[in-house]
């Protein structure tokens, strides 16, 4: 029998915590299977961000630290600028990357830190039950909006890659969904071109937003989880490349 | 003068990789400079700090002198920023330290408990000054209670060092080093605006290190080897109670053997006055008058504020003494020395606050209130 498909060793062989239909699961593997291809387990150190994917140590086999919400940028700057021959990455939710910790996301790609952020935004706080988030979609109900996000009074949809990809400090800002399996293959060579990125010395942030699905949160079936995710938050948050500073990378979208 | 190093066992030569040229000079320099170089000849690999007066020569000094020894220096958006960019250096197993003034430091208690709960050695400079809110720029001691009691959330401790003159500034940074690596927790250096400010002829030692442990536990990259992981969240039922009881188990250690204080003509004195940092250099000067008037008078002097000096102050009462406890402060440290003296003889305070700076003659003047005018 022909082996087509296995478990890349840097994903840990142990039962899912996440909830089912959940994206983390996809964007850990992901990663995984990016430090394989590129052989730098040894040389990697992942930061885990607070929200459902503080656990990211247990299904990443890799030297992992868990740091307070949001600060993960500045974190990752620390260790990065002591150990420049390190590929540093952070694993990074919404709430953390785009509300508490929006500062420090701001500011590590306004110096033109040389780090990988894998972004997953999926519209809500996990963790702590459902509240809603700062990529929150209008109308969108959650455990704090729950007559639907208004514009006036709970604010717009923060647009991450946007708002970063116009500074000079980032190199590469792509946006990403986890809606179908050509999808899926699309957000793993953005992830794989970020961390090559960093491993060729490329100076900079490399970003590669996630849209991931929350069923549990948006009160969904995972399978109309995806469907939403595919046409209504592709809507607010447009696919695609929205920065490469190394076009000829032979990465295609 | 100081008790934490020896300046005639100083060692002039820098050790390998650290071009260190102060090493061993005799200079004049203002305390956050002095400081600054102290921390660079311990071996400091990264500094990230934030402004803020008045310890900005620091960072000033920092941005100039690490990079000219290779090492990094990052001024940082925010003080938040900054003690994380300390934990993350920290977690690769380097030595970090950031400085900052009273209201940045209460912006990094958040990062000082997850490095507690971490277990991470980082060494934080705090050069007080006046308080509560935005204060002002003068110089206090009004955060003892917040270097103290932990700071930030949980039960954590942070080993608090309280120098009382540019030299021991200077002593007592590779000390700080050594003890956040030997324990794995954090060091506070509490200055204040004097002592960051004021210039004094200083020699930069260049001291033999303790036995350190091997940082085992450091993110290096997992190669040929099981992950490690540096965390602070544990949810399993009974684990963080388990965690909790082996951070107490190492404070109590550090409890035992890291205590340092200095005292003066205590034996005989009918009053012991109890300072800390500058204030300690007024009230030895305040005290030294006393004796020529005829009061016997003693004074106690913490160096260590946590571990507090408990038994020896508790030691030094007897039925025969009354207690002073001069603060830049409303009052802080007499909590201690109220419970390490346990109700045994009188504990008074006098101090000064938002800036306000305790004179010689106030400290004389209470001595003289609290005892029996010598016969003529």
């Amino acid at each position: 029998m022909k082996t087509v498909f296995e478990r890349t060793p840097t994903l840990k062989d142990c039962v899912t915590h996440y909830c089912p239909g959940c994206g983390h699961g996809i964007a850990h593997r992901l990663i995984a299977e990016t430090i394989d291809e590129l052989s730098i387990r040894g040389r990697t150190i992942g930061i885990a961000p607070v929200g459902c994917a503080v656990l990211a140590y247990d299904y990443l086999d890799v030297d992992m630290v868990e740091v307070a919400h949001g600060r993960a940028p500045a974190v990752a700057t620390g260790m990065k600028r002591t150990n420049p021959d390190k590929i540093i990455f952070s694993y990074q939710g919404d709430g953390d990357l785009a509300s508490i910790g929006a500062a420090e996301i701001l500011h590590a790609a306004h110096r033109g830190e040389q780090i990988t952020v894998v972004f997953i935004n999926n519209a809500v706080y996990g963790m702590t039950g459902g509240q809603m988030a700062p990529t929150t979609v209008l109308g969108q109900t959650t455990a704090t909006t729950q007559q639907g996000r208004k514009a006036i009074g709970q604010g717009y949809p923060l647009q991450v890659c946007e708002l970063l990809a116009v500074l000079p400090g980032t190199i590469y800002i792509e946006r990403c969904a986890l809606s179908n399996p050509a999808q899926v293959r699309k957000a793993k060579k953005a992830i794989k071109h970020a961390f090559e990125l960093q491993l060729n010395g490329v100076e900079g942030l490399s970003l590669v937003e996630v849209l991931s699905p929350c069923p549990t949160y948006w009160r969904m079936t995972p399978a109309k989880a995806m469907e939403w995710l595919e046409n209504e938050m592709t809507k607010v948050f447009p696919l695609g490349r929205l920065k490469d500073v190394t076009p000829d990378a032979g990465h295609e979208i | 003068m100081s008790l934490i190093t020896d300046p005639t066992k100083e060692t002039k030569v820098a050790e390998k990789g650290q071009s260190s040229s102060r090493a061993g000079e005799r200079i004049l320099m203002c305390g956050n400079e002095a400081l600054a170089e102290a921390a660079i000849i311990a071996g400091l690999d990264a500094y990230f700090g934030y402004p803020i007066t008045p310890q900005n020569e620091i960072t000033a000094y920092m941005s100039k002198r690490m990079p000219e020894e290779g090492r990094v220096f990052v001024q940082s958006e925010s003080e938040l920023a900054a003690i994380n960019m300390v934990f993350g250096a920290s977690a690769t197993g380097k030595r970090a330290m950031t400085s900052s003034s009273s209201p940045g430091i209460s912006l990094m208690q958040e990062g000082l408990s997850y490095l507690a709960g971490a277990e991470l050695p980082a060494v934080v400079v705090n050069v007080m000054r006046g308080g509560p809110g935005l204060g002002n720029i003068a110089p206090s001691q009004g955060d003892y209670f917040q270097a103290t009691r932990g700071g930030g959330h949980g039960d954590y401790r942070t080993i608090t060092l309280a120098p009382s003159s540019v030299q021991e500034l200077v002593d007592c940074m590779p000390l700080a080093f050594d003890l956040a690596d030997q324990y794995r927790m954090t060091v506070l250096v509490l200055a204040d605006g004097i002592l960051g400010q004021m210039m004094e002829p200083v020699t930069l030692n260049k001291k033999p290190r303790r036995k350190l442990p091997d940082k085992d536990w450091a993110l290096t990259g997992a190669d040929g080897r099981d992950q490690n992981i540096i965390r602070s969240l544990w949810l399993g039922e009974g684990v963080l109670e388990q965690l909790n009881y082996k951070l107490q188990d190492k404070y109590k250690k550090v409890q035992e053997k890291e205590v340092l204080c200095e005292q003066h003509e205590v034996d005989d004195a009918e009053i012991v006055v109890v300072a800390y940092g500058i204030a300690a250099r007024i009230v030895r000067h305040a005290v030294d008058r006393a004796r020529k008037e005829g009061i016997k008078a003693g004074w106690i002097r913490p160096i260590t504020l946590w571990p507090f000096p408990t038994e020896q102050i508790g030691r030094a009462a007897d039925d025969f003494k009354v207690f002073l406890t001069v603060e830049m402060s409303c009052g802080q440290m007499v909590d201690d020395v109220k419970l390490a003296i346990a109700g045994k003889v009188p504990v008074l305070f006098f101090g000064r606050a938002g800036g306000g700076v305790p004179t010689v003659d106030e400290v004389l003047e209470k001595i003289r209130q609290l005892t029996i005018p010598a016969k003529k």
